[in-house]
């Protein structure tokens, strides 16, 4: 038993077509679940993380501090830290600890006067700058508050 | 063009896929073949979106006890398009059953598992059983009082058979008859690992022996030439997966599914019910009790499940003509009688649920999780115009209480209520006073959101339950005694008028109460009545 063309051709677009819808409305909500972030995501909010006096101008301390950070559905209160230098009585920069050429941990490096990351030989200069070694870019900053004599360290990350 | 063409040759040299599509598609199908063999198809298609939307669900969900809740209410609260694929998932699961049903009806009814197609109805009887078990496994997984208490039912059921029912609880992971962490693993594995290749299995071989028998045909078809499967039979398939998936996406976006509270082994109010396709079961075991439980619970299932399996080597007549198997139409009739008929008697004699069904998805304000005396307090503040000095948020004629509690000692702060400002007195009394000092001086974050966004008939609420004292019977938020119930989540297990009654005569809603009538006027019975109902569990 044959089938005209004409009514071939119908069943044919009719299978592409609803096939196609069906498809596509699986796909776009697929689409916006995987890839738009979470409504409510935690706004930047700014904490203590040490007095400034206990700080010596021109010289970098590794500051730890306790923030609540949103993890999917978990809300943790984890520790964190940041490299904070005083620049001078009333500025500070607060170094995000990790390296930028492939986020190793690096620390100061009392005796050569930078700060040294152990992965690849990186280098920076007290102000962040890159001396020698692969990494891109100078270290990424928080953004930082001082209020009533606290350095307050906020969740926003400042790249240059 | 060219290209195309020649990709596609190159590609069928090498693996010969063109040739194995076309001779898919172009499989003879008997001249009768048409509408009603739409099922397989339309159970596949929906088979493969449950698949697909169990992987997008799997990917922000975390399987272990309360984990699994709170994923899951992270992707329908937080997630765009979450509550859409958890509705496609659940409402999917429900469809499938109905298609899955419905398919099976249409080959019992045209005889289509007659020799020498036996083996296909045999796979796909277990496929029935796959399907339940997916819903079996499923339901337990958003780890609510529902999917709990359902669940408990369930494995206790399990636990019947003589002998072997200590073991096959043990094998569900629970042990002595506990829903826990083990229960939840071995579910979720059988849900995720065991049971999907398991069905791709199975679907393979069904359709393989669908293939390797044609489609059954009718015996007017001898007589007729045989059509092409495409485009004709996949046309109408598409056309009724597409019906199916109309149905699918309208009850996903419309009809809610339900998300109740976390799961509390301790919570005695809940009523657990299976899902609806199981419901005709939960009825009929009302029927058996005792010793007699087993006959309701086992044995006439398995005695049901075998019939169905063997139906083939049951029904042993000749093929015939649909309208001449009446005994097929009668037994399917009976069937669906005595399955409405169950569960419309299990929906009217089951009391309504203690618990909303979406009770999980209401958001939780601030001022909603701080105690009374807090929410008081504010509206202590809100009530002797605080605000006119204190503007929240930012410095003003006084300092903003917002950004930083009040350091001043508590005896200082009564004198400044008591007189703020030169020519300006407080309406407050001495208990109101201490508690807004007790506010301002220990706020935490909470506190400070309900401060400016917490209602006024809330507050109002708060207020009277305050100056009534009920704290010193009931527990509210963490903060009260316990001679009387904890009030949190009162809503769920008792109504408005319930609730005014009661305050009014509480010996005559619940007798034997020492609790003491208050006379509220009409406005506080308002106020406080829906501040209660408003503080969730």
């Amino acid at each position: 038993m044959e089938i005209t063309p004409t009514r071939r051709t119908f069943y044919s677009a009719v299978i592409a077509g609803l096939g196609g819808i069906m498809t596509a409305a699986l796909a776009a909500p697929a689409a916006a679940y995987l890839l738009i972030r979470p409504k409510s995501q935690k706004q930047s909010d700014f904490v203590p993380a040490a007095d400034l006096s206990t700080l010596t101008v021109g010289k970098p301390e590794e500051v730890v501090f306790r923030r609540t950070r949103v993890d999917g559905w978990r809300v943790l209160n984890e520790k964190s830290t940041a490299w904070v230098l005083r620049k001078d009585e009333q500025t500070v920069v607060a170094y995000t600890p990790q390296c930028t050429h492939l986020g190793c941990a690096y620390h100061w490096d009392e005796k050569e006067n930078n700060f040294l990351c152990p992965c690849h030989t990186s280098t920076f200069s007290i102000d962040g700058k890159v001396l020698t070694g692969p990494a891109p870019r100078p270290l990424d900053r928080y953004v930082t508050r001082i209020e009533q004599g606290k350095i307050l360290i906020g969740t926003e990350i400042q790249k240059s | 063009m060219k290209t195309l063409r020649s990709v596609i040759d190159w590609l069928e040299d090498r693996t010969g896929i063109e040739s194995a599509i076309k001779h898919f598609l172009y499989e003879d199908v008997p001249a009768s073949a048409g509408w009603h063999q739409v099922l397989g198809s339309v159970a596949l298609f929906a088979f493969l979106t449950q698949v697909f939307t169990g992987m997008l669900l799997a990917g922000n969900y975390a399987p272990t006890p309360g984990e699994a809740y709170n994923s899951l209410r992270f992707i329908v609260t937080e997630l765009t398009a979450g509550q859409l694929i958890r509705g496609l998932h659940h409402w999917g699961a429900s469809l499938m059953i109905v298609i899955v049903v419905l398919h099976m009806t249409q080959v019992f009814l045209w005889g289509a598992y007659k020799k020498p197609r036996e083996a296909t109805w045999m796979v796909g009887t277990v496929l029935l059983l796959l399907t339940l078990a997916y819903g079996l496994t499923g339901y337990l997984l958003p780890w609510d009082n529902r999917a709990y208490w359902g669940t408990v039912v369930t494995t206790q059921i399990a636990s019947l058979p003589p002998g072997a029912g200590p073991y096959v609880l043990r094998l569900l992971g629970s042990d002595g008859g506990s829903i826990g962490a083990i229960t939840f693993a071995r579910f979720y594995s059988a849900h995720v690992l065991l049971l999907p290749p398991l069905t791709f299995l199975l679907i393979a071989i069904h359709v393989f022996l669908v293939r390797r028998h044609g489609v059954a045909p009718v015996p007017e078809d001898a007589a007729l030439p045989k059509k092409k499967f495409y485009p004709e039979q996949v046309f109408k398939d598409t056309v009724a997966t597409f019906i199916w998936f109309a149905v699918l996406v309208t009850m996903a976006i419309v009809v809610r599914v339900p998300l109740g509270h976390v799961a509390d082994p301790t919570d005695t109010s809940y009523i657990p019910r299976p899902e609806w396709y199981f419901l005709f079961l939960f009825q009929m075991l009302k029927a058996f009790q005792g010793p007699l439980e087993i006959v309701g619970a086992v044995i006439i299932p398995t005695l049901a499940l075998l019939a169905l399996l063997l139906a083939p080597f049951i029904d042993r007549g000749k093929a015939a003509r649909i309208r001449e198997r009446t005994g097929a139409i009668a037994i399917v009739v009976l069937a669906a009688v005595g399955w409405s008929a169950l569960t419309a008697r299990a929906i009217a004699t089951t009391p309504p649920s203690t618990e909303s069904p979406d009770a999980g998805l209401a958001l939780i304000e601030p001022w909603q999780e701080i105690p009374a005396d807090q929410l008081a307090a504010i509206g202590a503040f809100r009530k002797d115009n605080c605000g006119n000095c204190h503007t929240l948020g930012k410095s003003a004629t006084g300092p903003d209480l917002a950004k930083a509690a009040s350091q001043k000692p508590v005896d200082w702060l009564m004198t400044h209520f008591k007189q703020p400002a030169p020519n300006v007195a407080t309406q407050l009394k001495n208990p109101e006073l201490r508690g807004l000092a007790a506010f301002v001086t220990k706020r935490n974050d909470q506190g400070v959101k309900a401060w400016s966004e917490a209602p006024q008939a809330a507050v109002d609420g708060a207020m009277i339950y305050q100056a009534n004292q009920c704290g010193a019977c009931h527990k509210l938020n963490g903060v009260g005694m316990q001679t009387g119930p904890v009030l949190n989540g009162v809503a769920d297990h008792r109504t408005r008028e319930w609730l005014e009654g009661h305050f009014a005569d509480p010996q005559k809603y619940s007798p034997g109460s020492t609790m003491p009538a208050y006379k509220l006027n009409s406005h506080d019975l308002d106020r406080l009545t829906s501040y209660l109902t408003a503080i969730p569990k």
